[in-house]
């Protein structure tokens, strides 16, 4: 039993490869999710009204604050009649909108006061402040911070296995499980994560060097 | 409703014993990860190469390749092809440690790295030994930068803990998940779940808060006892990037 299975490894690359396509699909809707969530949740923080800016803040510090995956297993328990997958994009969403709340507002404070001040003397509405003045430089300034939270949250598809979400990781265990090759399949697995990961990291950080941060 | 919570009294002991493996995987997880943050750190910023690649290969490997798989290869892979086996707690302390060990590597590199020039050179020109220099001068100052983001990590890191049931360590998550299936109140048992993580996670910042406050006076930055309470830390992103 010792010693690592060259014939496994083959065996198990395309079953792998097509888990991997759902870890692709996840990361990415969930991704999309966080990120329009996410500006919401920043918006909303900065209602003028507290009833509105005390529960969001500390929903998302609650949500920020509480493991994923007990999350995500609530979740599926809850709702144990809805697809896997689409409680997996959800729940991945609602928790990296937490942090993505936190990179907009970031964002839109880096907005020079002024820009609010000249909005207001032009008497735009909140809706056109928002829209034509504050958010197009906020979220220029917000892209690689997105970016790396999108790459943290690849590295967490991982989890969504646990909910019978059926991408890589969960073909790994399974094929681990059916012929007793955990060894070859998760080195497999670690690779094919680091090998997908490491460029887009090395991208990101170029982008972030030359927005100037 | 009740069931629940009165189920959870009379089972305190094996809750408190989850309670329990959660907190020593967390700690023993965090101190590990500190270790080896501030040695891969260090040796990044090494006027050796060979001390600086080696430093950038483990970081990167460790960032790159999720920590999910990490976990199953010590708990599932190892075993088979060395034949040493580890308790799933070590296991998942080792693991944390060198996941966030990696993630800690950068936040230590940054910080040093955000020390004023200025800094290193009055230090030699001081005539202080490269030892006093990193203990007495640079690390007090990068210290306080490292705070923020490695009480973001330690949070990350407490927030890990849940998988430690996967490989059936008997931890918190392990045991509410059993009361649950005895009594059948899923909402109740995962809000019971996330309020205990939410308060653990509170507390720990509380402490590293109170950890960045007597760092900011070494420095002669008296910053007051209103900065305590606060969850999170406005610098946090500052330096070496959350994750």
């Amino acid at each position: 039993m010792n010693g690592f299975d060259w014939n496994a490894v083959g065996e198990s690359l395309p079953l792998l490869l097509e888990g991997f396509r759902v870890t692709l699909l996840a990361t990415v809707l969930g991704t999309l999710v966080a990120a329009v969530l996410g500006l919401a949740v920043a918006v909303a923080g900065r209602a003028p009204s507290k009833f509105v800016t005390v529960p969001v803040r500390a929903v998302t510090e609650f949500v920020r604050s509480t493991p994923l995956l007990v999350q995500l297993v609530g979740a599926a328990a809850l709702f144990s009649s809805v697809e896997p997958l689409y409680i997996g994009i959800a729940v991945l969403g609602v928790h990296y909108a937490a942090y993505t709340s936190e990179v907009y507002r970031a964002g839109i404070d880096g907005v020079p006061k002024g820009q609010w001040e000249a909005c207001r003397a032009l008497s735009l509405s909140p809706r056109r402040t928002w829209q034509a003045v504050i958010l197009p430089q906020a979220v220029r300034n917000v892209l690689p911070a997105l970016g790396n939270y999108a790459i943290s949250m690849f590295k967490e598809t991982p989890f969504l296995a646990v909910i019978t979400v059926q991408e890589m990781v969960f073909e790994a265990r399974k094929y681990g499980a059916d012929h007793f090759a955990y060894t070859e399949v998760f080195t497999l697995a670690g690779l094919i994560f680091l090998v997908a990961s490491y460029p887009t990291s090395l991208l990101m950080r170029k982008l972030e060097k030359r927005l100037g941060h | 409703m009740s069931d629940f919570f009165s189920l959870l009294v009379e089972e305190f002991p094996q809750v408190r014993s989850g309670l329990w493996v959660t907190l020593e995987a967390t700690v023993l997880g965090a101190l590990l990860a500190g270790a080896l943050a501030f040695a891969l750190g260090l040796m990044a910023g090494s006027k050796l190469l060979l001390a600086r690649g080696f430093s950038r290969v483990v970081v990167e490997f460790f960032r790159g390749t999720s920590l999910y798989i990490q976990l199953f290869w010590l708990y599932y892979a190892m075993p088979l092809l060395t034949g040493y086996e580890l308790t799933p707690l070590i296991c998942g302390v080792v693991a944390f440690g060198l996941n966030y060990g990696a993630y800690g590597a950068e936040v230590v590199r940054g910080a040093i790295n955000s020390v004023p020039r200025g800094q290193y050179e009055a230090a030699i020109a001081l005539n202080l030994s490269p030892a006093r220099r990193l203990w007495k001068v640079i690390l007090p100052q990068a210290w306080v930068q490292m705070i923020p983001s490695f009480t973001n990590l330690l949070i990350q890191l407490l927030k890990c803990t849940p998988l430690l049931w996967l490989i059936s360590a008997a931890d918190l998550m392990t045991v509410i998940q059993q009361l649950r299936d005895r009594t059948g109140e899923t909402l109740t048992a995962y809000l019971t779940l996330l309020a205990a993580y939410f308060v653990l996670a509170y507390a720990l910042t509380l402490l590293m808060n109170l950890l960045e406050r007597g760092a900011k006076r070494r420095l002669g930055l008296d910053t007051g006892a209103k900065g305590l309470l606060k969850s999170r830390s406005t610098t946090a992103t500052a330096v070496g990037g959350t994750r």
